[in-house]
């Protein structure tokens, strides 16, 4: 990574290297800008400062190890890969988990969506100079991280579901607190479009800045929000539903400027979807239990190993040895706050990944950058490395 | 030549009657189409899919099977998103002097996905126009993800 290619004696461009330090890049992307007074020339994205080769761990870890890794790839959306992972060895294993833990599934997604989102929102702002939607932002964030500490015990690396179900039902007053959270929050996100949507410096940063055709986007492998702000009407959660997402109503936002302003407006419509299902989920929460009748797979409840011998056989087998899984190949894709986001997950029939692969959707929206930015000036690189919300522990893996 | 399971997929019948050298073979197993690419013909059948509406290309991953030859199996995940349906093409690769041809001109996301195949598996594409390293520094010895290197010791 050491090369820098520089422009040849006698240029007037100048290279700036812009990270992987820099607090606008949000972790440790490196952008070396070919630079002509303030316009961008050329811009190349340096990745890799935090490659920890998950894909080759999970393939020395056993099928239900492996769930702890997949929340250490994107730090803000952990749910939505355990539940893309999860998905995959379901269908690998042609498993179905009840109603139950299949509309918790949504309801923890679309909380993980929130929060997601809620970060990149104060994180954006503050690149551009609004600190204020920061410290709101993160209010409402901390909340929905007390919400999947009840769940899960953990904040941030949640590892909650499991193959089958779920590792444990939520304790009794999770569903109270979810109630008053979505009671208040639509407020809070009148309270954020309160301080930006009209505002005279947001809009003159964002506003027709670090524009992509929709034909270009889809060239590049770009996804999600930013897709959906250049009019293309494509979310996973409707056109190709998983986890019971086809019973919920909820609308897709759609923009068509293709903007840095535009992809704000479709992300801040989507926390307003968002919260619908989540109102949705607990409204019409089925009962039953959390896991599926696959004693070979799941773990038994902790009071029946007491009195069951088989339980306690089932629990040794699973956890010293874990599980076999047919052999065969699957590719599982769900929206995930950043886009389609999806495991490639190999199984030689053994206890083990033969093989996963991640697809980041930050990986594939960051190649879109260069064709973004150049031809336009510096500063709107912040804005657009903003907009299109990348996690470097995604992108490099 | 193709399963008969698979001559009632219009992408697969179709191409096969076109010319019947490309497809190699192909499954459809727990709802996922996969067809196997012959080698020498791997443009011409991207470039038939580019043409069929698969026009994002949702990634490249390979897998090594080590010690079977040809060791590396590459598939491409493509989407067609008017009609929100997914394709997966595999293809083989030989151990010796792994080799494809760059797939950028038909999708020109194939670029990052391409050099980190390059990156971790070892496999070359012809014609890319800037194939170095793009997780690991440059001067890292070896591709991680090849099923001979070590996941933990001494290298």
């Amino acid at each position: 990574m050491a090369s820098v290619s520089t422009p040849p004696p006698g240029a007037k461009t100048m290279v700036l290297n812009m990270g992987p330090q820099h607090p606008s890049t949000h972790g440790v992307l490196r952008l070396v800008l070919e630079l002509d007074g303030e316009t961008v020339v050329r811009c190349e994205p340096h990745i890799g400062y935090l490659h920890t080769g998950i894909e080759k761990t999970a393939e020395a870890k056993g099928w239900w190890q492996a769930i702890t890794l997949t929340d250490r790839i994107d730090y803000l959306c952990p749910l939505t890969n355990n539940l893309c992972y999860v998905l995959a060895v379901e269908k690998l294993l042609g498993l179905e988990p009840p109603p139950r833990a299949q509309w918790l599934r949504v309801l923890l997604n679309e909380l993980t969506r929130l929060n997601s989102h809620l970060v990149w929102l104060g994180t954006h702002a503050m690149d551009l100079g609004a600190f204020t939607v920061l410290l709101y932002a993160f209010r409402e964030r901390e909340d929905i991280l007390n919400m999947f500490e009840t769940v899960s015990g953990q904040r941030m690396m949640t590892s909650y579901f499991r193959v089958g179900g779920l590792a444990l039902e939520p304790p009794l007053d999770f569903f109270g607190r979810v109630r008053k959270f979505i009671s208040y929050f639509p407020s809070k996100i009148d309270d954020y479009e309160a301080l930006l949507t009209k505002n005279r410096i947001w809009i003159g940063r964002t506003k027709g800045v670090g524009y992509i055709s929709a034909d270009d986007g889809i060239a590049l492998g770009l996804t999600g929000p930013c897709l959906r702000a250049v009019g293309v009407d494509w979310d996973l959660r409707k056109t190709n539903p998983y986890s019971s997402y086809d019973k919920f109503d909820f609308k897709v936002p759609v923009r068509t400027e293709g903007d840095v302003y535009a992809r704000y407006l479709v992300r801040m419509d989507e926390m307003r979807e968002s919260t619908k299902i989540i109102a949705q989920a607990l409204e019409g929460m089925p009962e039953g239990p959390v896991n599926a009748d696959a004693p070979h797979i799941v773990l038994p409840e902790r009071e029946r190993m007491k009195t069951e011998m088989e339980a306690l056989i089932y629990h040794f087998k699973i956890v010293t040895e874990g599980f076999r899984v047919p052999p065969g190949e699957v590719y599982q894709a769900v929206e995930s706050p950043r886009g389609q986001s999806a495991y490639y997950v190999v199984s030689d029939g053994t206890t083990h990944p033969f093989r996963m692969y991640v697809r980041a959707p930050s990986f594939a929206n960051l190649q879109a950058l260069p064709k973004m930015v150049e031809g336009r000036l510096i500063a709107d690189v912040v804005a657009v490395v903003g907009s299109i919300d990348i996690v470097l522990g995604e992108v490099d893996r | 030549m193709i399963p008969d399971e698979l001559r009632n997929f219009p992408e697969a019948s179709q191409l096969e009657e076109q010319d019947p050298s490309v497809l190699a073979g192909g499954q459809f197993d727990r709802g996922e189409l996969t067809l196997e690419v012959s080698r020498a013909k791997l443009e011409a059948a991207c470039r038939w899919f580019r043409g069929r509406g698969y026009n994002l290309l949702s990634s490249i991953t390979a897998t090594d099977l080590h010690p079977i030859e040809p060791r590396f199996r590459v598939v491409y995940h493509l989407y067609a998103i008017a009609e929100h349906k997914p394709l997966r093409l595999a293809v083989r690769v030989g151990g010796a002097d792994p080799r494809l041809e760059s797939m950028i001109p038909v999708w020109p996301a194939a670029n990052w996905y391409e050099r980190e195949l390059f990156d971790l598996f070892g496999i070359r594409f012809d014609g890319h126009p800037n194939l170095k390293r793009i997780m690991l520094p440059d001067d890292w010895e070896g591709h991680p993800l090849r099923k001979d290197y070590p996941t933990e010791g001494i290298r």
